[in-house]
């Protein structure tokens, strides 16, 4: 960057780094998943120890929740595939939601790193990817255990000349899922860094609540559009 | 101070932006782990939850609507039997009124017919003894008028 900001205060793409024999891996990441992942499973037994046919407390949260995913999830994939997928596409949009929340809400910049800083693991591009080409597979499994070969038929509907496309969709549509989270978490993350730089009082407010509502958007995008993916797969074309 | 474009361009570990590593498809395998277990600690004890009571709130309902069609069943029953009761009531009313009727006549008739007898008793002894004093008057006046006769021939 030319001019002097001081945004490598930001420490921007800077990485505390693993080495696990000849792997590299970007340690904050995995920190800030475990403690993603550790909230959400926290969450999930406490609300499931007793189950009641009258929920209360936690156990209307994590039913709400249920149905909304179930909800989502049949919605786009359909009635008579979607309970395959709930798991997968539940467990996308709360690791994504949890994430992105986690990384506005919790204040990591309490615990200090060697190398790099503590954020949304969303905002790291592996994590993204991994996400998207995830959700690649999982609609390829979903269409050919479904419909073996004729999956492909798929890709000449409604006529061949669609092919090139349905191909070239392929590839954009984990490149557009990845880089859509990721762009959004990192950019929310980088405006409330610069803006608290700034100006330290106040004036990053309203971006940090723009940024949960964006957080909470992005990760119903990446799991909407990831069962999209899989209904479009599983879809029986009505000839 | 280095900027994000030079650190993508700098070789690894040295960061950047778009450093892709073993971060990506452990990430990967960590959340499919991730699917597995909320899938068994969340999604089919919750699953199974939500399910049980929608069961149980349909098999609930279709009893309510069974109790419901059972009521008005037996309502139409019973207003049935309560007409039916009512008739029969109205009924055996009217019967006895009738009967009623018939006796108080009955016995209206006997006494009459009872009463007639009596007069015509009392009018059959009256004129008995009307005629009874009829004819002690003629003998007396008879009587009488012999005895003036002879008093009158006595006095000349």
């Amino acid at each position: 960057m030319p001019f002097n900001l001081p945004l490598a205060e930001l420490e921007v793409g800077k990485h505390l780094y693993w080495k696990v024999g000849q792997l590299n891996l970007h340690g904050q990441v995995f920190l800030s998943s475990w403690i993603v992942i550790g909230a959400l499973l926290a969450l999930v037994v406490v609300g499931t120890r007793k189950m009641e046919r009258e929920p209360r407390g936690v156990q209307n949260l994590l039913e709400f929740l249920w149905d909304y995913l179930r909800d989502l999830a049949r919605d786009q994939i359909g009635e008579k595939a979607y309970r395959d997928w709930l798991p997968f596409i539940g467990t996308l949009f709360l690791f994504i939601f949890v994430s992105n929340w986690g990384g506005a809400l919790i204040p990591w910049k309490l615990i200090h790193l060697p190398s790099g800083e503590l954020g949304a693991p969303t905002a790291d591009i592996n994590t993204t990817i991994a996400l998207a080409l995830l959700v690649s597979l999982a609609y390829f499994y979903a269409g050919l255990s479904r419909k073996g070969l004729r999956y492909f038929e798929y890709y000449v509907e409604p006529t061949p000349i669609m092919l090139p496309f349905k191909i070239v969709e392929d590839f954009t549509k984990p490149l557009s899922l990845s880089f859509r989270l990721f762009g959004n978490i990192l950019a929310d993350e980088l405006v409330v860094a610069v803006l608290a730089f700034l100006v330290p009082l106040v004036v990053p407010l309203p971006a940090m609540f723009l940024g949960l509502f964006t957080s909470a958007i992005q990760a119903l995008i990446f799991a909407t559009l990831a069962a999209y993916y899989i209904g479009e797969a599983v879809h029986e074309e009505h000839h | 101070m280095h900027s994000w474009l030079m650190l993508a361009e700098a070789a690894a570990p040295k960061g950047g932006l778009f450093d892709l590593d073993a971060t990506l498809p452990l990430m990967a395998v960590q959340v499919v782990l991730l699917t597995f277990i909320l899938n068994a600690l969340f999604f089919q004890p919750v699953g199974k939850a939500v399910e049980e009571r929608e069961g149980f709130i349909s098999s609930s309902r279709a009893q309510a609507k069974e109790k419901i069609a059972q009521a008005e069943r037996l309502e139409v029953e019973l207003k049935a039997q309560l007409l039916e009761a009512r008739k029969q009531s109205q009924a055996l009313v009217q019967e006895a009124e009738i009967e009623v009727d018939r006796l108080f006549r009955d016995a209206l008739a006997l006494a009459q017919a009872d009463a007639n007898a009596t007069k015509e008793k009392s009018r059959v002894q009256v004129e008995a003894q009307k005629a009874e004093a009829f004819a002690g008057i003629d003998t007396q006046a008879t009587k009488l008028g012999a005895v003036i006769v002879d008093r009158l021939l006595a006095a000349k």
